[in-house]
């Protein structure tokens, strides 16, 4: 009975520091800068099977692999909303239409992006073994690898909520999610933080990418699920918290576990009843305004 | 249009076709009132699997009139529970239930029907098509009567602002749904006529997310502004589809996603915006 106990909860743990990160990372390119990324999957499906090829190719180990993919996926996504969005925010007539707009473009990412991993991945199903002995927590056995990416999911969620409360440059954040035009008053250079977030958008999911990868089999074409998990959570959070997509990660990885527990193929579908009970019940979500 | 060419060529018009129904009833409901639906998928593939449970027993008409109308009462209901939900609320709810349908089927026919997938009854392609014809004008058809109309005027005052839409005396409760679910009724009669000509169907094919993305992108394309401009953008967009699968089958997903950004960042009212500007600058050139 304890042992099922600690299955489920350390299981729930650990499929949620992963939803943890891919909702905050959409929660800084929806909530801050209103770009409903549908390619954020696509960041996560990079930063998977870029571990795959620096691991089996050049045998670098898949943590290193994250000091590698967050830095570069971060300048990839800083200059994305440098160029791209940046131009359709100055262009579109009301920040309504920017959403739909950078909504469409984001589609546009998908189908590129998507499209590069097939020519240079191609379309099969990939994985790779690393740290896969069993470790016993009071009897209920995990393999090594999970317990390492849960680990690093909290710590990295940690790291960030320290960084978003603490620092700077953090404050800033949290005021263009507040206000935007109130932060540029007040010496927020907007833009500039507009492009960080969404930089660190795609840095969370190169994290969670990489972290994925560690526990998973991948394929070019596994981005959208994430995308959608990481919608749901922000919703679930509230749209526009940053917490609240931390701990709504938690919660629903808990209730994945659980529910996975008595019929995998439903977890999916539980997810999509809270999502839509959610919605109609209280869309401001548990920690919006 | 006459028949006389190759098969290929019927084929590739239905599905051209099939595209400007969807296109034009989406834009319908979310062309005016700006309520941008992701439900398209729901709709089309309740009609697929219509005709695939249904198709064996009743005439291929009747098939086709119970998709719309299962469809219909199916966005009728979705409508009532939308009511609250604005911008991209309404977006990501209209996405999650059709994905929720489809996942439910998917987990449904896994373990209580045993086999994932059913066998639809063949209809030749001939008549497919003309049967695609058919609701294509009527789609035409009411489009250009509903946006004519009075309903179609207060579609419009939505769109523009809800608030004071309602405060001038427009019930738009009954206007928003009642349109939301004739635009699914050609949806849902689309997928049941298409269902027989893909002879094998599961719920990945029928609700698949891209026929709630596709519409969206196509109208967009061709601009909403106008009557013709999702037509155009369907028939154009859908022609592209096509040629670019079989020509570049390896990069046609890379050469259509920059064709989107590329159109949402220098088109921003589609095609028919770009054929307005041509015109206004007509005397110059």
């Amino acid at each position: 009975m304890f042992v099922t106990f600690l299955d489920v909860v350390i299981g729930g743990l650990i499929m949620g520091g992963i939803y943890a990160l891919i909702a905050v990372g959409l929660s800084l390119q929806y909530g801050v800068g209103r770009v409903l990324n549908i390619s954020h999957g696509e960041f996560i499906m990079i930063g998977a099977f870029t571990t795959l090829s620096l691991y089996t190719v050049f045998g670098i180990s898949p943590l290193v692999s994250l000091a590698i993919c967050g830095p570069v996926l971060f300048v990839i996504g800083f200059l994305i909303h440098r160029t791209l969005f940046q131009y359709l925010r100055g262009t579109s007539e009301s920040i309504g239409a920017f959403a739909d707009n950078s909504l469409l473009a984001s589609f546009g990412l998908l189908f590129i992006i998507q499209n590069v991993a097939l020519i240079i991945w191609k379309a099969d199903i990939r994985g790779y073994s690393y740290l896969d002995s069993s470790v016993s927590i009071f009897g209920a056995l995990f393999s090594a690898n999970r317990l390492v990416a849960l680990l690093f999911a909290v710590g990295i969620s940690l790291a960030f909520y320290f960084f978003l409360t603490r620092s700077r440059l953090g404050k800033a954040i949290r005021a263009a999610a507040e206000d935007p035009t109130t932060a540029q008053a007040m010496g927020v250079n907007i833009h500039r933080v507009l492009a960080i977030c969404f930089g660190l958008g795609a840095l969370m999911a190169g994290f969670a990418g990489v972290l994925i990868s560690m526990m998973y089999e991948m394929q070019p074409t596994m981005g959208l699920e994430y995308t959608i998990i990481a919608i749901i959570v922000v919703v679930l959070g509230g749209l526009g918290s940053i917490t609240g997509s931390l701990i709504g990660g938690f919660i629903l990885g808990l209730i994945g576990s659980i529910v996975t527990y008595f019929d995998a193929g439903l977890s999916l579908i539980a997810y999509y009843v809270i999502f839509i009970l959610l919605l109609l019940i209280k869309p401001t979500g548990l920690f919006g305004k | 249009m006459p028949l006389y060419a190759q098969p290929y060529l019927v084929i590739l018009l239905t599905s051209i076709i099939m595209y400007t129904i969807i296109t034009v009833s989406w834009a319908i409901f979310s062309g005016p009132t700006r309520y941008i639906s992701l439900a398209s998928a729901a709709f089309f593939g309740v009609g697929v699997y219509v005709s695939a449970i249904l198709g064996q027993v009743l005439p291929l008409p009747v098939v086709i009139a119970i998709g719309g109308l299962v469809s219909f009462i199916l966005a009728l209901f979705i409508g009532l529970l939308t009511l609250r939900l604005r911008g991209m609320y309404f977006i990501i709810f209209t996405f999650g239930i059709s994905e929720l349908i489809r996942h439910s089927l998917l987990w449904w026919e896994s373990n209580f029907t045993g086999t994932v997938g059913r066998w639809v009854i063949v209809v030749d392609h001939t008549t497919v098509y003309y049967v695609m014809l058919v609701i294509f004008v009527m789609v035409l058809l009411t489009a250009y009567l509903i946006r004519r109309s009075k309903y179609g005027l207060a579609l419009r005052s939505i769109g523009e602002y809800e608030e004071a839409a309602t405060h001038i005396g427009i019930n738009a409760t009954v206007i928003k749904t009642t349109v939301f679910a004739i635009s699914a009724f050609f949806m849902g009669s689309a997928g049941a006529i298409m269902a027989t000509r893909w002879t094998y169907i599961d719920p990945r094919i029928a609700f698949d997310p891209l026929f709630s993305f596709m519409p969206v992108l196509m109208a967009i394309f061709g601009g909403t502004g106008q009557l013709y401009g999702p037509i155009f953008g369907a028939a154009l967009f859908a022609y592209l589809e096509e040629i670019l699968i079989t020509k570049f089958p390896y990069y046609y997903m890379l050469i259509f996603g920059t064709i989107l950004i590329i159109v949402i960042l220098f088109l921003p009212s589609g095609l028919v915006g770009l054929i307005g500007k041509w015109r206004k600058g007509g005397p110059e050139v």
